[in-house]
């Protein structure tokens, strides 16, 4: 494709340059400066700011109640997203109408969902006066304001993401190779088993990971729907009060880059996980 | 699935799907064939004619409308796909990309439950058969295209099923490669001793390889018959264009012993079907039939164009009517030269019009 | 190879058919009821802060004691919510357009070129979607602030564009590929020059997809809550990050007046939601997905 001879060198490729301009401005700087700030503490040496947040208990324990809610919060997407996703990966009226439905709570955005939830899950909402009225709980319910609170708030916008995001990859799967292995004798669930899932692991895996590092870095619901001083003071909601409450930039960096280095951890984990499984094309051999 | 069966029966074999206007369409409307074992049927007709649906039913892709499916005495059709026990090849050979070539080939011996020694042997057989041997531990990604239809050949056969599928399968090869495996699909057949249906729009597919063929169009079955006949004695006029007559004149029924007017030429031709003298019918001919020189049927045309093709030409030839054939001759003729073109009887072929 | 035969146990086809429709039936009613059960619970807490919206009185009863509209107009006061509204509109139209502007050509260059560094630069396109926002929000604001650009509009509008800008080439790298390069070849074959061709022939060919990335970025851009929260000040902010105050601050407002916001925001989420389903499938919202044709 690349001309040759007097015509000059092709420039097509600096088409890419004002994005990477811009990223490099806007992206990469801030995030090298902000590494650079979480070792140039208020007071104190190098390490100062790593060192506060292991030793201070308002900090360090925000990593475990973020993991606490985004670990179940993320299998609970994935692990019902999978079968659904799998169930419906023929096209149809419903799943057109179903996947439509779906975008909406994703598009109404976590601050909107806080809102209903507290409205509708509330002591006094709807779900409570139902429970109540069919006599199927009767003590208090407790919804919001507390750790369930926020981990609804997660499914509620994290599965319609995860089971999208799932279905793209098993429509992705070529149908013919589930039909090829039922007619060498597959039943239902060993097509399953034997074709579509090991071709899914990668789609799986990406999806653990994307839905994961959504729900790790959960802010506005644990802070409207959960207890921000307590159960859930996740480890967004300190680095936005180091930053903004207290206006040590340095300290806010710090435990944005410890966020960060837990999630790295987390997808590094999953993805090599999967490398161990299986990487490959997903279609039958060439068409 | 035991292996010795007599024959395989398809008893009014029929799939309707809704239109989207409220229509019920009949893709597939009442094939009704038996085939003993060891015979190999080619399903022959243009695209949308139902042959693929034909084969998709058999395997149990697609649930019947009406009909039964019998292999000796045991119902199949209502059984679904992995419990039929058929071996199919598919178009794009749909090799599982993410398993070896050793265990594509092994996954329905494995589905049913083969102990891994046998797995093994078996497997071992079928690449020799194929011809793979070699390439076990291969992904179906780094195969050629020829390598893959092996492979998807050796998945389907190695469970020894009494009826192996093929759906189009050599219609992604080069015209090379396809002479080749075309060969070698009708000496496996031969060496496996079952039944064999196999999906083409090729007719020269399906003459050389099938013992008998059946042709389709428009969801029905048009003539099931061996090749030679297929070849010389197409059913009816749709048959005959599809297995090549190319030339058609329009004209009457003059003589019920098969005597044609059409325009100021008289054609003696047999008449295919029970034809009422005044009838208008349609001759249709086939270019290799047709002999430039005297003889039977001839009558005076004049060279309009010529298609070199090695030993013979395919020449246009326009009649004093003005009607267009198309005559393969050896005769060297030169545009605008006056010819005489004959034709036997006997290829004169005379169907209702 | 026929003395190697399987024998396949006894068959009782239709004993076997049945169960095994049972058993599909069974799970596929408990998949469904699953989806079901999200649904319901989703749509109704969008119904209840919609009644609530128009409620006077609404406490511990199935339905509210009497309606009113006043609520709204208590909101738009309260609230700015015309104010709010204009700054949402001109930060979510230049975030598409800077995107767009940034995203297309640079999408251009990955699907059409090979040149050293493009797998870097795809890494660092994809990094901030990956990355979450909070993550990079902080040292961004961070920044933004020593250089003054926090609290303005700019500001906002910038940290927006820096997911947005990769979504768009995400979305335009593949649907450039799939454009046949020998059409801009037979443009210059017949005479056409590089900005002729991108006029006549290019741009009509990438009109769809920069449509369907636009709309996508556009739905995304007004649910983008923690990268605004971070960069804006009390006049640059946009609608959600208004909403969260009025929520995070309830306690001072009747309950009724921030779901009369809520509902301001979500009707003006759901109708560019509903152009953009128009032209796009749901699920790119969350991913760049090819169409699979069925096999008739």
């Amino acid at each position: 494709m690349t001309p040759t001879g007097h015509a000059g060198a092709d420039r097509t490729p600096w088409l890419v340059a004002p994005a990477a301009l811009f990223m490099l401005l806007f992206f990469v700087y801030p995030f090298l400066y902000g590494l650079w700030l979480s070792f140039a503490p208020k007071e104190g040496g190098m390490l100062a700011n790593y060192a506060k947040f292991f030793s201070d208990t308002r900090l360090w324990p925000t990593i475990f109640t973020t993991l606490k809610l985004a670990l179940p919060a993320t299998l609970i997407n994935v692990g019902i997203a999978l079968p659904i996703a799998y169930r419906m990966r023929i096209k149809t009226k419903r799943q057109k109408w179903i996947t439509t439905a779906l975008v909406v709570p994703i598009t109404l955005g976590t601050v909107l969902v806080a809102e209903g939830m507290l409205t509708y899950f509330g002591p006094r909402g709807w779900l409570a006066q139902v429970l109540q009225f069919l006599h199927l709980y009767d003590g208090p319910i407790r919804l919001t304001h507390n750790f369930w609170g926020v981990l609804i708030s997660l499914v509620i916008s994290g599965f319609p993401f995860a089971f999208l995001l799932l279905l793209s990859y098993v429509t992705g799967i070529d149908p013919v190779l589930g039909r090829a292995a039922a007619t060498l004798g597959a039943g239902p669930w060993a097509q399953f088993r034997n074709v579509y899932l090991p071709l899914l692991i990668p789609g799986i895996a990406m999806c653990f990971c994307l839905a994961f590092v959504q729900a790790y870095s959960v802010f506005p619901s644990a802070v409207l729907l959960g207890a921000p001083a307590g159960p859930t003071r996740v480890i967004s909601i300190a680095a936005y009060e180091a930053a903004f409450e207290q206006y040590d930039y340095s300290l806010a960096s710090a435990i944005a880059m410890m966020m960060g280095l837990v999630q790295l951890v987390i997808v590094a984990a999953v993805l090599g996980i999967r490398r161990l499984v299986y990487r490959g094309p997903v279609t039958g051999g060439k068409g | 699935m035991s292996s010795d069966f007599k024959e395989l029966r398809l008893d009014n074999v029929t799939r309707r799907f809704a239109h989207a206007d409220g229509r019920t369409m009949a893709a597939l409307d009442g094939l009704t064939l038996t085939i003993p074992r060891g015979e190999f049927v080619a399903l022959l007709g243009p695209s949308g004619c139902g042959k693929s649906t034909a084969l998709n039913c058999i395997a149990g892709l697609l649930p019947l409308s009406d009909g039964a499916i019998w292999l000796d005495d045991t119902r199949l059709d209502t059984r679904p796909p992995e419990a039929r026990g058929f071996g199919m090849v598919f178009q794009n050979y749909a090799l599982f990309p993410h398993m070896t070539v050793r265990r594509n080939i092994a996954f329905g011996l494995k589905m049913r439950g083969v102990s891994a020694a046998e797995q093994a042997a078996r497997v071992e057989a079928a690449v020799k058969l194929v011809q793979l041997q070699g390439h076990e531990d291969k992904l179906p990604g780094q195969l050629s295209g020829g390598q893959q239809q092996r492979v998807a050949i050796a998945r389907a056969i190695v469970v020894e099923p009494p009826l192996v599928l093929m759906d189009e399968p050599l219609s992604n090869l080069d015209a090379k490669l396809r002479l080749e495996m075309r060969a070698e699909i009708r000496r496996i057949h031969r060496n496996l001793g079952r039944s064999t249906i196999y999906v083409t729009h090729d007719q020269d597919e399906a003459l050389s390889l099938a013992d008998r063929i059946v042709v389709m169009k428009d969801g029905s079955v048009r003539q099931v018959a061996p090749p030679a006949d297929v070849y010389a004695q197409p059913a009816d006029l749709d048959v005959a264009r599809f297995m090549g007559y190319r030339n058609e004149l329009a004209g009457t029924l003059h003589d019920a012993t098969g005597v044609v007017r059409t325009g100021s030429l008289t054609f003696n031709g047999t008449s295919k079907g029970k034809l009422a003298t005044g009838a208008p019918v349609r001759i249709a001919l086939r270019p290799d039939d047709l002999v430039v020189g005297d003889g039977p049927n001839a009558f005076a045309a004049t060279v309009d164009g010529i298609e070199y093709g090695g030993r013979e030409s395919l020449v246009d030839v326009v009649t004093a009517d003005g009607a267009r054939l198309h005559v393969r001759t050896p005769v060297a003729v030169r545009i605008g030269e006056s010819v005489r073109v004959s034709v036997p009887p006997t290829r004169t072929l005379i169907y209702a019009a | 190879m026929s003395t190697l035969a399987t024998t396949a146990a006894p068959y009782d086809a239709e004993r076997e058919a049945r169960a095994r429709r049972l058993r599909g039936k069974v799970w596929s009613g408990f998949l469904y009821g699953l989806m079901t059960i999200f649904l319901v619970n989703v749509f109704l807490m969008i119904a209840s802060v919609g009644l609530n919206s128009i409620a006077k009185v609404w406490r511990g009863t199935w339905l509210p004691d009497g309606w009113t509209t006043s609520w709204y107009f208590d909101a738009w006061k309260e609230f700015q919510l015309g104010d709010v509204l204009w700054v949402t509109f001109e930060v979510v139209g230049a975030v598409v357009l800077l995107s767009v502007l940034l995203g297309v050509p640079a999408a251009y260059a990955l699907a059409r070129r090979e040149f050293f560094g493009k797998r870097w630069l795809i890494f660092l396109f994809l990094l901030p979607l990956m990355v979450p926002s909070i993550t990079y929000g902080i040292p961004l604001a961070t920044v933004m602030y020593q250089v003054h650009l926090a609290g303005t509009i700019w500001g906002v509008i910038f940290a927006n564009v820096i997911p947005a800008m990769p979504f768009v080439i995400l979305v335009m790298t593949p649907f450039i590929e799939q454009i046949d390069p020998n059409l801009e070849s037979a443009a210059r074959v017949f005479g056409a020059r590089t900005p002729q061709m991108f006029l006549h022939v290019l741009t009509p060919l990438l009109a769809p997809g920069i449509l369907a990335a636009a709309l996508l970025v556009l739905v995304r851009t007004i649910a983008m809550f923690e990268l605004t929260f971070l960069t804006a000040g009390s006049d640059s902010q946009t609608l959600v990050v208004a909403l969260y105050y009025a929520v995070f601050a309830a306690g001072v407002r009747a309950p009724q007046s921030v779901d009369a916001m809520a509902m301001v925001y979500m009707a003006v989420t759901l109708v560019w939601l509903l152009v953009a389903l128009q032209f796009v499938n749901p699920t790119q919202l969350v991913s760049r997905v090819k169409e699979h044709p069925q096999p008739a």
